[in-house]
């Protein structure tokens, strides 16, 4: 599943002086990628390489800030009055905050599922076809619906009833329609904070197998607070840790290791990532 | 400092497993409170109806027709109330085309666009303020601005003047509901039409709007029925108690002497009793029946929405 990779991306110290680079080509790279909530520092020095093709994983405890960082990644978080985002965050070579971007047109290619399914209050194709109609594709969308929530592995489930309400899926049906309404605009990257928190083993079973066939087409990036989960399905694994600083008291978050999700899980760097993962902490 | 564990509780028998009816007596009475404040309320409610539709049975019965087409008249045999209707029916049209788009605007203004700084909570608090300002205020605005200053266009104590009254009179009740039906939009769906690449204006468009629309619809509603009920403000706008329908060119429809349903009842209810028995009260039925309709459209129209909406 996690083949052995011959790139270098320890990031257990902040101090290193160099990132090497990495072998595979990056579709984000942060350095001292940085989030304050007013004058709350969140999390705060992130450096990270995402390759391209690839899962990777955020774990960490609660209030960590992995999912404040991958909230970054589609500027999510403009939308919170008080968030203030600092470092450079590049998506292939471009400044995502650069104040010529427009949040708009970064999210029409990273694409988000969220926590909880949140599927609108409409017809199941209305769901898939939202993304397309509001990029202003006009036409029939039959076969883009069709399309997506193939991808999504729900067509069988749901093609003889489309035109019904959205809500009365159960909740991991909810969920993979959210991953086909996200890949219905033929998203670069897919941002998946928490996907499978509300669902049961079988419909988080579903949407692990899911990923594994997306990531052909898709980088994903997954926040999860389940480990097996960052193991199974992974490629690597970013560790973050919130610590309380010496100064205000206050709890902030850090990255602590950034590997190989087989180097994490079996032979980590830093000994909070091994008390982590081996449920010694958090 | 910490409490100390009382250990394994002894084995259960059925007594102390038993509901003592008696160890929750202030449950009781507070039940019992809810229940006669709630058959006070219903009580009320139906007191009022009784009394108003048995007041005016005689008059309703008896010339049910004529009461509703007739215009105003000295003989109590031929008053009618049409005036009063036409009014009344055209103060709900301004007030539909004038309160609710700047209520529903300024409710989303203040919810999706406002900073939430200090300037934004003080309109809010002000919103808040107008509700409660007693409807004679407005009555005396709408004569110094309506019918005075903006003479030329209103035509002075017209129904114009009277439903742009009627209109400031409800403005903060539209904008308070719809921003509390706005603001009961879960951001989950804001969220997620965001994360595709929304724009605001399509967010609000496409997600809020829709899903606060039956709030909104509903305090529109409630506005709507609070402007078919006040006679005070328009007393002060210069209402007719009584005028004679000659030939009213399309112009005077609107810039011309007016009356209400509620100017009716008030009216009636000042003339002598016995030959007017039962007329403001039958007037008070006819208020009720319009409000109902109203009501009834507006919950047909708030079911269709939810339908569509799937919920």
């Amino acid at each position: 599943m996690n083949e052995t990779r011959v790139i270098e991306t320890n990031r257990g110290d902040r101090d290193d002086e160099q990132l090497p680079s990495s072998a595979v080509n990056s579709v984000f790279t942060t350095r001292g990628l940085t989030v304050y909530y007013g004058d709350f520092r969140a999390v705060g020095d992130v450096d990270l390489d995402i390759a391209e093709g690839e899962i990777t994983a955020f774990i960490g405890p609660s209030g960590c800030g992995k999912s404040t960082i991958l909230r970054c990644f589609n500027r999510m978080n403009d939308l919170i009055d008080s968030a203030r985002v600092e470092g450079s965050l590049l998506y292939h070579d471009i400044d995502l905050y650069d104040d010529a971007v427009d949040p708009v047109a970064v999210r029409r290619r990273i694409g988000m599922v969220f926590q909880k399914p949140n599927p609108f209050p409409k017809s199941i194709f209305d769901n898939v076809a939202y993304g397309p109609r509001i990029s202003g594709i006009r036409g029939s969308m039959d076969e883009l619906v069709e399309t997506s929530l193939r991808g999504a592995g729900l067509w069988d489930e749901v093609k003889d009833r489309l035109d019904k309400s959205a809500l009365g899926l159960s909740g991991g049906q909810q969920q993979r329609l959210c991953i086909a309404r996200a890949i219905a605009v033929s998203p670069d990257v897919l941002l998946m904070d928490e996907p499978c928190s509300a669902l049961d083993p079988i419909a988080t079973g579903i949407i692990e197998e899911l990923m594994g066939e997306m990531k052909k087409d898709y980088t994903i990036l997954i926040v999860t607070h389940n480990m097996q989960q960052a193991a199974r399905v992974s490629d690597r694994t970013a560790f973050f840790t919130a610590e309380a600083d010496e100064a205000t008291g206050q709890r902030r978050g850090k990255l602590v290791e950034y590997d190989d999700t087989s180097v994490i899980f079996s032979n980590p760097a830093d000994e909070r990532t091994e008390a982590y993962i081996t449920g010694r902490f958090g | 400092m910490s409490v100390k564990p009382a250990g394994r509780p002894d084995k259960p028998t059925l007594g102390s497993l038993q509901r003592s009816r008696s160890a929750d007596v202030r449950g009781q009475v507070f039940l019992g409170l809810l229940l006669l404040a709630v058959t006070l309320a219903i009580g009320m409610v139906f007191a009022v109806l009784l009394s108003v539709i048995a007041d005016g049975a005689d008059v309703l019965s008896s010339r049910l027709w004529g009461f509703l087409s007739n215009p105003s008249s000295s003989d109590p045999v031929k008053a009618g109330v049409v005036q009063g209707i036409r009014g009344s029916l055209l103060i709900a049209a301004i007030v539909s085309v004038v309160a609710f788009p700047i209520g529903i605007g300024a409710a989303v203004y203040l919810e999706e666009y406002a900073d939430g700084g200090p300037v934004t909570r003080t309109v809010e608090i002000a919103v808040r303020n107008l509700a409660g300002v007693p409807s004679i205020v407005y009555g005396l605005f709408g004569l110094a601005v309506f019918v005075n200053t903006l003479r030329g266009i209103t035509g002075g104590s017209s129904v114009i003047s009277g439903g742009l009254t009627l209109s400031l009179l409800v403005l903060p009740i539209v904008i308070i509901t719809a921003s509390e039906a706005i603001r009961a939009v879960p951001s989950s769906l804001s969220d997620g039409a965001y994360g595709l690449g929304a724009t605001q204006w399509e967010v609000i468009r496409t997600q809020t709007l829709p899903s606060a629309m039956p709030g909104i619809l509903t305090g529109s509603v409630l506005s709507i029925a609070r402007a078919l009920g006040e006679a005070a403000p328009l007393l002060v706008v210069g209402a007719a108690a009584f005028y004679t329908t000659g030939f009213q060119g399309f112009l005077d429809q609107f810039q011309g002497a007016f009356t209400a349903l509620p100017m009716n009842v008030a009216n009636f209810a000042k003339l002598p009793a016995d030959q007017w028995a039962g007329h403001a009260a039958a007037a008070s039925v006819v208020v009720l029946v319009v409000v109902f309709f109203i009501n009834l459209v507006a919950i047909v129209a708030r079911a269709r929405i939810t339908k569509r909406l799937g919920r």
